[in-house]
């Protein structure tokens, strides 16, 4: 086991840096000066022309392509990515304050998505080509078929403006940001995350849960006078959970993709609407803080794919 | 179908001419060994006409026909087939083991008496793993991948206790495997079936199956996947369990040498059907049926030279399209052109024992 | 005895009987074959010009004149959403075509040539796989400014390694056959064994995945044009068609400015997403029962 986590981590590491010389090559291609990234906008406007050309020194910025990539990955690795070209704030703070939201949304969501993907692709798989495994197939052709922005709309339409149940825009109330208020804020956008991922999961579980429900051990676990309730859960569903988890953990780089749309719609004040907003304001410094953002929360999605691999299958745990 | 078949005439265990059915069941005195000689005693498990049909693509696959046997209390009494003869999914009928595209009919599926296809699915399971326990081939496939092979032998306890107690039950599981021969069961029940061999699991697999001390053990192929060497260990392992339960079992095989071992019947099963029932011994000596004497004669011998086996020509039939006749027809060195069109009825010639052959009389 | 033998017939006929035993599917191609038709004939169906600004009549609702009402600056919804058409489902298409080439190539490749190269080539495949595109391309779109050409190049960037791992494996598999290698001893090259070989051996399950990566691509676009990253207006696409209705005004007091491209994109994924799942079924029978 060692030696394969071993193996998968290097050659994560190594994906890791070549996607760096991807971003830094997208960084190349901004429009302007790149020490405008780098500094903070006060000091590059009231700075004298020598502290500008000592600090293009002290950046690598007159050093090959090569120097300059050091220097910006290494500068990166240390946690400064640069200063915001809107506020000349530091992007690392920026887009600190906006990673709290965004995992607060991502986990309720997946939350969500399990609780919706699970029962229902037990059940297809156990009454297979019945009316409730057609309808649990339509349900998760319409999750993946409708965008997600859509679904958002109408569910504003109906909820927030037809019924008022809930509020459609921000994480809180700012007069009144208690816990009740801010669950009451993530309502809706979680529920539309999770509904919108939960039909690649319930397919997931429902072909994993069929193969497993086929399986000689549960013929065994019948054999033994074993109810259908222990049949399925202990026995099945346990074995189909290796696969599945596996694929629910290398899928939280999609879940953050919903997460980007959901965030515009609902105001909601995570990495997604920052992203967005940062796109369409030009803030190239803080795009690029995202970009290597995105390629850490890949990295991080595959390892944890790979450690609960080896985690929940005992036959590669001990091994 | 051929007319004059009549349901029941083709029961593996015709009696007498006119005896009650299931009255002497198969055990005619001097035709079966010791455990089968009791006489007038209900059998513990009564098939009767049982068919079991699927339904697939290809149409229906006719896997049982109106296959009947009789298992008294404490015999051991042999399967024997090649594979696609319907011998293991006559066993696994009994528990309504078989999946849901199966379509079961029957007479009677008689367990002590009871009918096992009256049974709710909690009183079924009662039956299922207390009073009889199952053996499966692959120890591999047939044990949970991620549960401890402890807490596969403890559930089965757990599940037949009346006030559940899992301290006890595991316990129960390491003197379980402690009796199957497992060492060091203490620290080994905590292990899962992967780091078991293969001869470990097929132990543990049988502890389980013994767990609630059952009348009856149904053990299919139970040593087929295993070495050579570690199928001579577990057979004596099925062999003493056997006597120390007093167990009656179902030994499905096509081994005819582990039949030879441990049986005191056999019921012959070609294509779907009964083709002979004997005790082992006359089995052995006089097969009356031209498919049994072919498998006898693949059979390695001490006595023969090795290249004198004589394997049956030709390959089992196709299910889903057997041929009309008598199914074995294509492949029997007797066939005749009656055996073309009438399919020979299972009938009684002689004491405890049956044979489905039309010129059965000519290998007496 | 019950069995009745089946009748002889080719691997085609018996794919379109088993696709046929999918209404949805069916059903499906009848609707995409509108969705079609009505792009190609956007102009005279819809009577107006999609682009002509007319503020008086800014956002009325639907109306003998403008059937599904005007949008902010009093453009015709009706026509706009038919030529929105014509680029959802033209990015749709050229998107799952580039993956398709991609995909087909380099699945070749590393089947052909195995070794390093297969493992180079998959754990390529893998490292598209675990990226979420839309980032991806929100990110790109960003630095390099958006457009039509970026968005398809980058979703079809994304959207191979589902074809690459397909014809890879129907590669390999006829590596093992004796006829291709007779052909290899021969003295074929790769481009004939592709054409020859490979390309016909692939094309149904190939068939498969390029359909959804079309319902795929399509979504991506609307969402990519809902953010104003995709098309740009006054071009229209279904997603820009609803960029406006990200004011609660607007849901509120006009639907129809956003319901119809939301459902015509709804319904235009849905719809080749059932064609796909029934194709697959007709390829391949073993996947459905």
């Amino acid at each position: 086991m060692g030696a394969f986590l071993v193996r998968r981590l290097s050659i994560n590491v190594l994906v890791f840096f070549l996607i760096t010389i991807a971003i830094f090559a997208l960084v190349h291609k901004t429009p302007g000066d790149p020490i405008a990234m780098q500094i903070p906008a006060d000091q590059l406007n009231s700075g004298s022309a020598e502290f500008i050309a000592q600090k293009r020194a002290e950046l690598g910025l007159d050093g090959s392509l090569l120097t300059q990539y050091w220097h910006w990955l290494t500068n990166a690795l240390h946690g400064d990515l640069g200063y915001s070209l809107l506020n000349g704030r530091p992007v690392t703070e920026v887009l600190g304050e906006r990673v709290g939201p965004t995992v607060e949304l991502m986990g309720v969501g997946l939350l969500v998505s399990v609780l919706i993907a699970f029962p229902l692709g037990i059940l297809a798989a156990r009454r297979r080509n019945s009316w409730l495994d057609y309808g649990a197939t339509v349900v998760s052709l319409g999750s993946v078929s409708v965008p997600v922005f859509f679904v958002a709309l109408i569910v504003i339409y109906v909820f927030t403006l037809k019924f008022q149940w809930f509020p459609s825009s921000g994480i809180s109330d700012p007069t009144n940001p208690s816990l009740l208020n801010t669950l009451h804020h993530l309502v809706l956008p979680a529920l539309i995350l999770g509904f919108g991922n939960s039909g690649p999961f319930m397919r997931y579980v429902r072909s994993s849960m069929i193969t497993e429900l086929s399986a000689d051990y549960v013929r065994t676990a019948n054999a033994k006078g074993a109810p259908p309730r222990r049949v399925v859960l202990r026995h099945a569903f346990r074995n189909s959970l290796i696969p599945v988890l596996t694929v629910i953990a290398s899928n939280l780089p999609q879940l953050l993709a919903g997460a980007v749309v959901i965030e515009q719609v609902f105001a909601w004040p995570g990495m997604g609407q920052l992203a967005v907003s940062s796109v369409n304001q030009h803030d190239y410094s803080v795009i690029v803080g995202f970009a290597l953002l995105i390629a850490i929360l890949v990295l991080m999605s595959n390892l944890l794919a790979d450690v609960l691999y080896t985690v929940v299958d005992p036959r590669v745990r001990l091994r | 179908m051929t007319a004059e078949q009549i349901p029941g005439a083709a029961a593996a265990s015709v009696p007498g001419a006119a005896s009650a059915p299931g009255a002497a069941a198969a055990s005619v005195p001097g035709a079966a060994p010791a455990a089968a000689q009791r006489v007038g005693e209900a059998p513990l498990l009564r098939i009767d006409g049982l068919s079991v049909d699927f339904h697939t693509d290809d149409g229906v696959v006719h896997a049982v026909t109106d296959v009947s046997l009789e298992v008294v209390a404490g015999e051991i009494v042999a399967i024997v087939g090649e594979s696609g003869s319907g011998k293991t999914v006559t066993a696994m009928s009994v528990l309504r083991l078989l999946p849901k595209a199966a379509e079961v009919s029957a007479d009677a599926i008689a367990f002590r008496g009871t009918d096992l296809r009256t049974l709710s699915g909690s009183e079924l399971r009662k039956v299922r793993g207390g009073p009889v326990g199952m053996i499966f081939q692959d120890p591999m496939t047939a044990l949970n991948p991620v549960m401890t092979i402890g807490a596969q032998v403890a559930e089965a306890v757990v599940l037949h206790q009346a006030r559940s107690d899992k301290k006890a039950a595991w316990q129960r599981a390491v003197e379980l495997l402690r009796l199957v021969g497992v060492p060091d069961p203490a620290e080994r029940v905590k292990q899962y079936p992967h780091e078991f061999s293969g001869g470990m699991r097929q132990r543990a697999m049988i502890a389980m199956a013994i767990a609630n001390d059952p009348d009856l053990i149904i053990a299919d192929e139970p040593t087929t996947a295993l070495d050579v060497t570690i199928q001579a260990q577990v057979l004596a392992l099925l062999k003493k369990a056997q006597a120390e339960t007093g167990a009656a079992t179902i030994l499905i095989t096509h081994d005819l040498g582990i039949v030879a071992e441990l049986a005191d019947r056999v019921v012959v099963m070609y294509a779907g059907r009964v083709v002979e029932t004997a005790g082992v011994g006359e089995l052995f000596a006089t097969p009356r049926h031209p498919y049994t004497k072919g498998l006898l004669a693949s059979l390695p011998r001490m006595d023969v030279d090795v290249d004198q086996l004589d394997p049956i020509p030709g390959n089992p039939p196709n299910m889903a399209d057997p041929p009309a006749g008598c199914a074995f027809h294509p492949r029997c060195p007797l066939a005749r052109d009656k055996c073309l069109t009438d399919r020979p009825p299972l009938l009684a010639i002689g004491a405890g024992r049956t044979s489905a052959c039309h010129f059965s009389e000519e290998l007496a | 005895m019950t069995v009745s033998a089946p009748a002889v017939r080719t691997p085609a006929g018996a794919a379109l009987r088993r696709f046929r035993k999918h209404p949805a599917a069916v059903v499906s191609v009848v609707f995409i074959a509108l969705v079609v038709l009505a792009a190609i004939f956007a102009r005279p169906l819809s009577g107006h010009d999609p682009n002509a600004i007319d503020l008086l009549s800014a956002r009325s609702g639907p109306s003998g004149g403008h059937l599904l009402g005007t949008d902010s600056t009093g453009r015709d919804v009706l026509s706009r959403l038919l030529f929105a058409g014509r680029i959802s489902l033209g990015v749709g298409i050229a998107s799952a075509a580039i993956a398709v080439v991609i995909g087909t190539v380099l699945g070749s490749i590393a089947g052909l040539l195995g070794g390093w190269v297969d493992g180079l080539v998959m754990r390529l495949a893998d490292v598209f796989m675990s990226f979420p595109s839309l980032v991806v391309i929100v990110v790109v779109a960003g630095i390099l400014g958006p457009s039509v050409l970026t968005m398809v190049i980058a979703i079809g960037l994304f959207q191979w390694p589902v074809c690459g791992r397909i014809v890879r494996g129907v590669t390999l598999s006829l590596r093992e056959q004796e006829f291709v290698l007779a052909s290899r001893a021969t003295g074929a090259g790769p481009l004939w064994l592709m054409r020859k070989h490979i390309i016909p051996a692939a094309l149904p399950p190939v068939s498969v995945v390029a359909t959804l990566a079309v319902a795929q691509a399509i979504a991506l676009e609307a969402t990519l044009s809902f953010l104003g990253l995709g098309v740009q207006p006054p071009a229209a696409s279904w997603g820009n068609m609803l960029t406006d209705a990200q004011s609660l005004t607007v849901i509120r007091s006009e639907p129809w400015l956003w319901l119809s491209p939301g459902i015509a994109v709804a319904l235009t994924v849905l719809a080749v997403n059932f064609i796909g799942d029934g194709l697959r079924d007709a390829v391949d029978p073993r996947s459905s029962s």
